[in-house]
């Protein structure tokens, strides 16, 4: 049984009066608890298959299945509930609300979702204390540093307990060391069972993983779990 | 998402950026002031009016001699066409209907008055000894005119506050002689001052028995006469009544015109609630521009806000989630923009009250919930557009915005 199920995935942007082909006949099936990393240089097309696998985008050819179930033909309320259950993101730039504070930002996807004040309250101090950031509950992020907004974050992406992480360049922001301890953390979830998709360009980061997707061009050029 | 969680986080949201947030609510109540101030000027008018009317006297009924045209047509008019005048004998009879407590005889012309070699053109007014109770008048000095039911007409009169003033100062003027229209008077009392009504003022009044003014003036016609009606219930009684008994002593002929102050009352009372309204209509507009700014600044606040709109959806939020966080963010600043309007147009109606006492400047209630529910409404109306536009937003190019 495969976790994500991709086929005949295609995707073009117009640019002008130019088409972008950003995606171009993606077939890719990831099971559940695979750590994944997607690389490849600049624009071609990381970005774009994140989203899509996120249900943040839509393909204009081909179709999803997430945990069997074809997605591409949902709703926008029941993507919106997909991700809100099955999906947790973390971006490069954090995506941190200034005004909240680091537990209020934990806190979102859980009022979002309609839980109790009390059961949210629960797991979010114990997300806190998962990433050890109890004692910057109830700081605002301008007052943290790039390292710990980036556990906010992360915290952030797992406190609904999603089937998979998407992040794209969780460490593009952050110095090597920092970075390093980000992508441990992640780690340590994936071996937790979740299903881990990291995007990065960095080539030891990469190396990391145990399946690595390098795409060019919009297509996927090398896929070391295919053999 | 619950209610209790949409409004914290829209009410964070607003207090994030607060001189945008102060400035629609500024806004706002600027436009709710502006209607409970005008309203408050507005039904004060009215009170104030309605109250000088009520100061002439209570449950009165006023005969007037000739005929009101809207009252339909007569055969008797075809035959004799001169009105008949008012007498005294017609006040006097009037004091038989049923219903009636107190008759006045009116008289009213100018002349002069001359004391200790003053000299002064004043108002003058015959009348009798009912005079003060009927117009709820009251005597600084002395007393009223006696009663004088056989109509020898005394030689006494009744001083305004401002005439004693300027004739004689300080000086007590009871059981002094002086001068009206060639006559020689004696003064009995002095009326208090600041008397007020029928749009005059008795400061400046000389009160007279009626058949001393009639002598004077050499006549024998009455201006007005005042009828004070046992209670409010039986006016409508009484006036039927008195104008029956009057066309009967005038030989059939309907020449006089009754009015009671009831109906003056409910006249003015409904043409200043109209002005009133429309001057809550007009205020109403700055609510409406109000709520223009509304819609400026959430389009702002949703433009500033395109990235954390992006994540909202990539954290699972629906389109309505979205939406109704900002309409509801909208409505509130709306809404407290209101109350505190409804707080400043209290003040302003407070400072006005305070600089004109005599001006009741009360905001009525009405207005007040009319000016809360219009500013809600005009912030929900005009938040509709930014909220759907935030609710449209593309996630994926939302998120790309820093
Ligand atoms: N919204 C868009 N409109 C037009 N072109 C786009 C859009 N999003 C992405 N692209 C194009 O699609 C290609 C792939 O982009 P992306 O997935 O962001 O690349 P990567 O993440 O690998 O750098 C690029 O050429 C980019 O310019
Ligand atoms: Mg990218």
């Amino acid at each position: 049984m495969s976790l994500i199920e991709l086929s005949g995935i295609e995707r073009t942007f117009l640019l002008g009066d130019s088409e972008v082909h950003a995606l171009r006949s993606i077939n890719l099936s990831i099971t559940p608890g695979e750590y994944v990393a997607v690389m490849g240089p600049s624009g071609s097309g990381k970005s774009t298959l994140l989203n899509l696998l996120g249900l943040l985008d839509r393909p204009d050819a081909g179709t999803y299945h997430l945990e069997d179930r074809d997605v591409t033909t949902l709703t926008p309320d029941e993507q919106a509930r997909v991700r809100s259950e099955r999906i947790g993101f973390v971006f490069q730039s954090f995506h941190l609300v200034p005004r909240l504070t680091a537990a209020a930002n934990v806190e979102l996807p859980l009022m979002l979702a309609g839980i109790v004040p009390a059961e949210r309250t629960k797991r979010v101090s114990q997300a806190l204390k998962d990433y050890g950031l109890t004692d910057r509950a109830h700081h605002r992020p301008e007052q943290l540093s790039g390292g710990q907004r980036q556990r906010v974050a992360i915290a952030r992406a797992t406190v609904m307990h999603p089937a998979v992480i998407l992040a794209d360049e969780p460490t593009g922001n952050l110095d090597r060391a920092t970075g390093e301890d980000v992508v441990t953390l992640l780690e340590g979830l994936n071996a937790q069972g979740v299903t881990l998709i990291v995007v990065t360009h960095d080539q030891t980061l990469g190396a990391r993983a145990r399946r690595q997707l390098v795409m060019e061009d919009g297509a996927i050029a090398r896929d070391s779990g295919k053999g | 998402m619950r209610l209790s969680d949409s409004l914290r986080y829209a009410r964070d949201a607003a207090s994030g950026t607060p001189l945008r947030t102060g400035l629609l609510m500024l806004s706002m109540a600027i436009g709710v002031a502006a209607v409970v101030v005008l309203t408050a000027l507005g039904d004060g008018a009215r009170r104030y009016v309605v109250g000088e009317f009520s100061a002439i006297g209570s449950n009165l009924v006023i005969v007037l001699p000739g005929r009101s045209e809207t009252r339909g047509f007569n055969p008797a008019n075809l035959i004799t066409s001169t009105p008949r005048d008012l007498t005294v004998e017609d006040a006097a009879a009037l004091l038989r209907i049923p219903g009636v407590e107190k008759v006045t005889p009116i008289v009213i012309g100018t002349t002069e008055i001359n004391a200790g070699g003053k000299l002064r053109e004043s108002m003058l007014v015959g009348t009798n000894a009912d005079f003060i109770k009927v117009r709820h008048l009251k005597l600084a000095l002395g007393r009223f005119l006696t009663r004088d039911d056989l109509g020898h007409g005394s030689a006494e009169v009744v001083l305004g506050a401002l005439i004693r003033e300027e004739l004689f100062g300080t000086e007590n003027p009871l059981g002094k002689t002086v001068r009206i229209g060639g006559r020689r008077l004696r003064v009995v009392g002095v009326l208090t001052e600041g008397g007020q009504g029928m749009g005059m003022t008795t400061d400046e009044l000389l009160i007279i028995p009626v058949a001393t003014a009639q002598a004077m003036f050499n006549t024998n016609t009455l201006f007005r006469i005042l009828i004070e009606a046992h209670s409010r219930e039986q006016i409508g009684d009484v006036k039927a009544r008195v104008l029956k008994l009057i066309t009967q002593r005038h030989e059939g002929e309907e020449d006089v015109t009754v009015i009671t102050q009831d109906a003056v009352l409910q006249t003015f009372d409904k043409i200043l609630s109209v002005l009133t309204l429309g001057v809550a209509g007009i205020a109403a507009v700055s609510l409406a521009v109000a709520g223009i700014l509304v819609m400026n600044v959430m389009l702002v606040s949703v433009t500033q806000r395109t990235a954390e709109i992006g994540l909202l959806k990539a954290l699972g939020a629906t389109a309505a989630t979205i939406r109704n966080t900002f309409l509801l963010e909208a409505g509130l600043l709306s809404l407290l923009g209101a109350f505190a309007g409804i707080a400043l147009g209290h003040l302003g109606a407070a400072i006005l009250r305070h600089f004109y006492p005599a001006f009741p400047a009360y905001p009525p209630n009405w207005a007040v919930l009319a000016g809360l529910g219009t500013a809600l409404a005009a912030g929900l109306i005009f938040g509709v557009m930014p909220a759907r536009r935030a609710a449209r937003l593309d996630a994926v190019q939302a998120l790309s915005r820093r």
